[in-house]
């Protein structure tokens, strides 16, 4: 039974990661082919740092996903904690109006805003589509995923200590900030991590509201795809994936060390 | 807790951004749906439902089986995952979630790679002395790219419910003189249907509303509700007509808000009778 298992899950992952082994692999083909292999060579590599198309649209993802994220996480959590004061009907409505873009699909989303846009567009002169639809766009997809990481924190909180630093004269901006924003910190922090990397990861949505300006990676990607095989798309991808997975083993690492410190001192 | 702050104040951002940009598009996303191109009030749009009733049947039934596929797959890795140790559980989580920070475009392609007609699959079948087989454009290749993409969405809610099992549970089953079998199909699977339930709706979504993974896998010879919906907004400019995607977009908003509905109905259902 355990050896079924195993052999199970080696399955399962054989399966999950086969694509990503097999563009690493081709990734340092000297040949331009999909399928044959014609020797190791960092060719693709180089082209790719001269591909300024690729570049550019690289620089305006990170862009958007910072203004968009940090956007989003302070308006989110704002509202975060008005909502949770909130009762009865009035807190429903918000919660549900929250979910709206998280439960629609992506395809929905993208286009009723940019129904919006073009609507405002087709009436407005020298309006067009561009940097501002796609931030607005994702600023708005980001701002749900950010409540919904903040408010289990707030409610989980205890609100007497905001009322007690209140009574102890403290004024209501700075006991926000002093009491309220350590508390939910871990909440807010998974929030802005959420909405960086789902902005950076959009494709749906950009692919919609970008227009022809503005181009993030995934739409410069999906436009590579429909073009003749380049295998920089390979060496593109090879890069992301292993700084990813870098990121995520030195947090992992950083995470099982502090769980280790913390056993030992529990021990003591 | 906003006391002193300004409840209205510190929501008003949140409000009116919610309001312009989430209320206001469904709003014209229904009014568009309902007006042809001059803005007069029609319901002819609605009628090209009938047009793509093998379109959405289509996709329909390639979501319905990759989501049946997933949950298949999943479920047993899920539950060896939650009875290992915590160390070795935290690694496999890793490694679930590790392919899904690549992008799925760039997954997606790649399974081309795989399974074109000179892919690697192929290649390999005919070093061995048989004939290729045709598997890119197909709907299989279709389903395969949606069941690899969704795959971690079903892993991962089943994962979590089950560890959330309190083993003592189990063990109090184990003592009643419950075999394996009787504790996973009388304590473990009721139990873990929140899970199910929520890693169907993640798959069958996005799986459901497609249009990538058919255009790349499928070559255009799956044409999926979304490729129709992406033709209509941004198709050649003799196709482009808001107002029918419009309508197909609300047809598929209301699907899945009905099949979502009637899944939380299935999980209450079951989660009052294993009570009971």
């Amino acid at each position: 039974m355990k050896t079924l298992s195993k052999i199970y899950n080696c399955l399962v992952f054989a399966f999950l990661y086969a694509p990503i082994v097999v563009m690493i692999f081709y990734s340092f083909n000297s040949e331009k082919s999909r399928t044959n292999f014609g020797g190791f060579s960092l060719r693709w590599y180089a082209e790719l740092f001269h591909d300024t198309v690729i570049l550019k649209s690289l620089y305006l993802s990170l862009a958007i996903a910072v203004l968009s994220a940090v956007t989003a996480t302070i308006i989110g959590t704002l509202a975060a904690v008005g909502i949770n004061s909130m009762k009865g009907i009035k807190r429903k409505t918000y919660l549900t109006v929250n979910n709206i873009p998280v439960v629609n699909p992506d395809i929905v989303t993208a286009i009723s805003m940019m129904i919006l846009f073009v609507f405002v567009i087709t009436r407005v002169n020298g309006l067009e589509m561009g940097f501002w639809t796609l931030l607005i766009a994702h600023i708005t997809f980001n701002i749900p995923y950010v409540i919904l990481s903040v408010m289990p924190k707030l409610s989980g909180m205890n609100s007497n200590i905001y009322d007690a630093a209140l009574d102890l004269g403290c004024p209501p901006v700075a006991a926000f900030v002093k009491v309220v924003i350590p508390e939910i910190m871990q909440g807010i922090v998974t929030g802005f991590i959420m909405a960086f990397t789902l902005s950076l990861d959009d494709f749906v949505i950009s692919y919609f509201n970008s227009g022809s300006a503005a181009q993030t990676l995934p739409v410069t990607i999906y436009s590579m795809t429909k073009r003749p095989y380049s295998p920089k798309i390979n060496a593109l991808s090879t890069l992301l994936f292993t700084s990813v997975m870098i990121l995520l083993i030195i947090v992992n690492l950083r995470q099982s060390g502090a769980n280790k410190q913390r056993a030992n001192a529990n021990k003591k | 807790m906003a006391k002193g702050l300004g409840k209205k104040l510190i929501t008003a951002p949140y409000t009116v951004w919610m309001m312009i940009f989430v209320i206001v598009p469904i709003a014209l996303v229904i009014y568009y749906a309902f007006t042809d191109s001059g803005g007069a009030f029609t319901f002819s749009n609605l009628s090209y439902i009938r047009d793509y009733s093998r379109t959405f049947l289509i996709s329909i039934e390639l979501a319905v089986i990759s989501t049946v596929i997933c949950l298949l797959l999943a479920y047993p890795l899920a539950y060896s995952m939650s009875k290992m140790s915590a160390f070795k559980q935290q690694t496999m989580i890793m490694l679930v979630m590790l392919p899904m920070w690549m992008n799925f475009l760039i997954r997606t392609y790649a399974w081309m790679t795989i399974l074109e007609g000179n892919g690697l699959i192929n290649r390999a079948v005919r070093a061995i002395g048989f004939e290729g087989f045709h598997m890119i454009n197909t709907n299989g290749a279709v389903t395969l790219g949606m069941v690899y993409n969704f795959l971690p969405y079903m892993i991962l809610p089943i994962y979590t419910v089950l560890t959330k099992i309190d083993k003592s549970t189990v063990e109090a089953a184990q003592d009643l003189g419950a075999n394996r079998f009787n504790v996973f199909k009388r304590v473990l699977l009721p139990m873990s249907i929140p899970g199910v339930i929520s890693g169907i709706t993640m798959v069958f979504v996005p799986a459901v509303s497609t249009f990538v993974i058919s255009k790349l896998l499928g070559g255009g010879k799956t044409f999926l509700i979304g490729d129709v919906i992406e033709n209509y907004f941004l198709g050649n400019t003799g196709t482009i007509n808001y107002n029918v995607g419009a309508a197909l977009s609300l047809v598929l908003m209301i699907l899945i808000l009905v099949s979502m509905t009637v899944m939380n109905k299935f999980d209450n259902g079951e989660t009052a009778g294993g009570v009971i």
